[in-house]
This record gives C-alpha cells, sequence and structure tokens, in this order.
C-alpha cells in the first residue's frame, strides 16, 4: 500500500513536473524571433542615420531595449507568472530591484561626487 | 485507497489518517529543483553585470584625452555581431523544439549550427578587441576603455563558455542520448544562452549605441 502510494505520488509529480516547463513553440519562437529584429533594427538605423535628436533617440533606444528584453524574457525564456511555482518570477523581480537600486544609485552617488569634487574657480575667493 | 490518494500520500498513515510529521522527508524526483536553482544563479550573474554596467555608467566617460566611442565603435560590425547572437538564440530555440519531441539527429544539427553562430561572435568580437588594442586602445588606456574590456569581455568569455558547454552535451547526447539528466542539462544551457542574448541588448544598447550619440 505505501510503495504503491508511492509510486503513484512519484508519477503525478512526474506529469506535474512536465507541464510545469514550457518549451515554447515554433510560432511563438517566430514571434519572439521577428520582434527582436524590429527592435534591434530600429535602434541601431536611428543611431548610424541620426534621423533624430540625440536626447530623443536615447529615449528612444532604452525604451526599445526595456521592451526586447521583456520579448525575449515571455518568448525565450518562457517566464510567466506560474513557471517553478512562482519562485522565478519573485527572483526575477527581487533581482530587478536590487539592480535598479544598485545601478541608479551608483551612477547617482558618483555623478554627485564626481561634480562637487571637481576644481572651480571659486577656489581663489574662498580664502 | 481512494480517500488516501485525494490526499498528498507522503503524508498520511496506512488508514489514511494525516501524519503531520513523516519521519522521513517526502521523496522528490532526481533533478527536481535543477531548473530553480540555475534561475538563482542566472540572477545572481545579473547582478555581477548591474555592477559591470554600473562601473561603465560612472566611468564610461572618463577618456583620459584617449580615444572616445566615436572614434573607435563601427556600428555595421555590432549589427552583426548583434545578429549572430539573435540567430544563436533562434536555433538553439530550434534545437529545444527538436529535444522535445525527441529527434535527436535535428537537436544536434541545430545546437552545432547554434555553437558555429556563437563561434562567429567570439571570432567578430576579438577581431574587434585586436583592432581596438592595435590603435592603442588598450584596457589600461582610460577609465571608459577598463570599463569597456571588463563588461564586454565579460559577456564574451560567457559565451566562450557558453560553447564549451554546448559541445560538451552534443557529445553527452551523442554518446548517452536524450535521457533526462541530458534534457535538464539542454534545458539549463538553453536558459544560459537566452540570458545571455538579454544581457547583451543592454551591451549594445548603452555601450555601443549610447556611446556612438555622446
Amino acid at each position: 500500500m505505501s510503495a504503491e502510494a508511492h509510486n503513484d505520488h512519484a508519477v503525478d509529480h512526474h506529469d506535474h513536473h512536465g507541464d510545469d516547463h514550457d518549451h515554447g513553440s515554433f510560432k511563438t519562437y517566430m514571434i519572439g524571433f521577428l520582434l527582436s529584429v524590429v527592435l534591434t533594427a530600429i535602434p541601431f538605423w536611428l543611431v548610424m542615420t541620426g534621423a533624430l535628436p540625440a536626447a530623443a533617440t536615447g529615449l528612444i533606444i532604452t525604451a526599445f531595449a526595456v521592451v526586447q528584453i521583456i520579448v525575449h524574457m515571455i518568448f525565450f525564456l518562457h517566464m510567466n507568472h506560474k513557471s517553478e511555482g512562482g519562485w522565478n518570477m519573485l527572483a526575477l523581480i527581487f533581482t530587478i530591484v536590487v539592480v535598479v537600486i544598485a545601478v541608479a544609485g551608483s551612477v547617482w552617488v558618483m555623478y554627485h561626487l564626481n561634480v562637487n569634487m571637481m576644481p572651480t574657480h571659486d577656489m581663489q575667493t574662498m580664502g | 485507497m481512494s480517500h488516501a490518494s485525494s490526499l498528498n500520500p507522503d503524508y498520511v498513515d496506512e488508514a489514511g489518517r494525516p501524519i503531520y510529521h513523516p519521519v522521513e522527508e517526502p521523496h522528490h524526483p532526481e533533478g527536481h529543483s535543477t531548473m530553480l536553482g540555475f534561475w538563482m544563479y542566472l540572477m545572481s550573474d545579473c547582478l555581477i553585470f548591474a555592477m559591470l554596467f554600473a562601473v561603465y555608467g560612472v566611468i564610461g566617460a572618463n577618456y583620459a584625452a584617449g580615444p572616445a566611442p566615436k572614434d573607435l565603435f563601427d556600428l555595421p560590425l555590432v549589427a552583426l555581431n548583434t545578429s549572430m547572437l539573435l540567430f544563436s538564440s533562434i536555433t538553439y530555440g530550434f534545437a529545444m523544439l527538436a529535444m522535445v519531441k525527441n529527434r535527436t539527429a535535428q537537436m544536434q544539427a541545430w545546437l552545432a549550427i547554434t555553437g558555429v553562430f556563437g563561434l562567429c561572435f567570439l571570432g567578430i568580437e576579438l577581431y574587434e578587441f585586436a583592432h581596438m588594442i592595435h590603435l592603442g586602445a588598450t584596457p589600461q588606456r582610460s577609465g571608459f576603455l577598463s570599463a569597456f574590456f571588463v563588461l564586454v569581455g565579460t559577456h564574451g568569455l560567457h559565451v566562450t563558455f557558453g560553447t564549451i558547454w554546448l559541445v560538451t552535451l552534443m557529445v553527452q547526447v551523442w554518446r548517452k542520448g536524450l535521457i533526462p539528466a541530458n534534457k535538464r542539462r539542454l534545458m539549463c544551457l538553453s536558459l544560459f544562452w537566452h540570458f545571455l542574448d538579454v544581457i547583451w541588448i543592454g551591451v549594445f544598447t548603452f555601450v555601443y549605441l549610447f556611446g556612438m550619440l555622446r
């Protein structure tokens, strides 16, 4: 009885395990690939031709990079809120929070440090 | 039995009563947590790249009167490199689709094509590095170049090890076939390979494209 129940459980678990991993399909890979090609080609074209002012180009290529990362996450890495019982998504959200704090914080702090440490003409009047 | 199977069988005794403190840990099939563990590794790898991006963001404009991105970067070459990595991502995807259908030969062919794209990427990147060093733009020339070589070099090193791993798994599948352990390994490499493409999106946007805008 015990062994039988145990076996049932193993089979159940295995089936569940198989369903857990989304391998995608030819269609989802092609959608992801075509979206990536478009989302890569437009930023390169904008920078290479200089069709827009630098500030606008910077904003647009940042937005395209964010969208392309999300496209890769969904169509290539098969991320969804259910994979591994939601732990994948939770780890990803935690990582994004840490990355944003670390990168934005470093750049912000070091920028101000740099600006405030610059020798300026005011030095002569400080005596 | 019907009562027992409606509950988790590891947690009921023979009479079907629940057991709250099992003597033995419940059995889990081998490798059931590998994918989650590998995802955790990728997230920690993500933090390494975040630090390198932060360093590049802080000192990426310190040229020390040396060459700037506009003097060094060749965007058509970067576009070609980007397409190599993108093609390798889709061909690895096709290898995984073949793996799910247990078509070993087809999967090995797609893996080989993926490996060739990976080697093309590395070849182009090494050519770019060699060209820059030839021009005197070495890692020790300026803060910008130190940060550039460490960030792009770390990504390139990941692609190198990914390619070695890919060849290793092709040999494993050739020798042992598509056993569950090999499928699991191929799924881990799939995450790793697509993850490197995600990092490359950040590299070509924030290093190369933004470099040309400055």
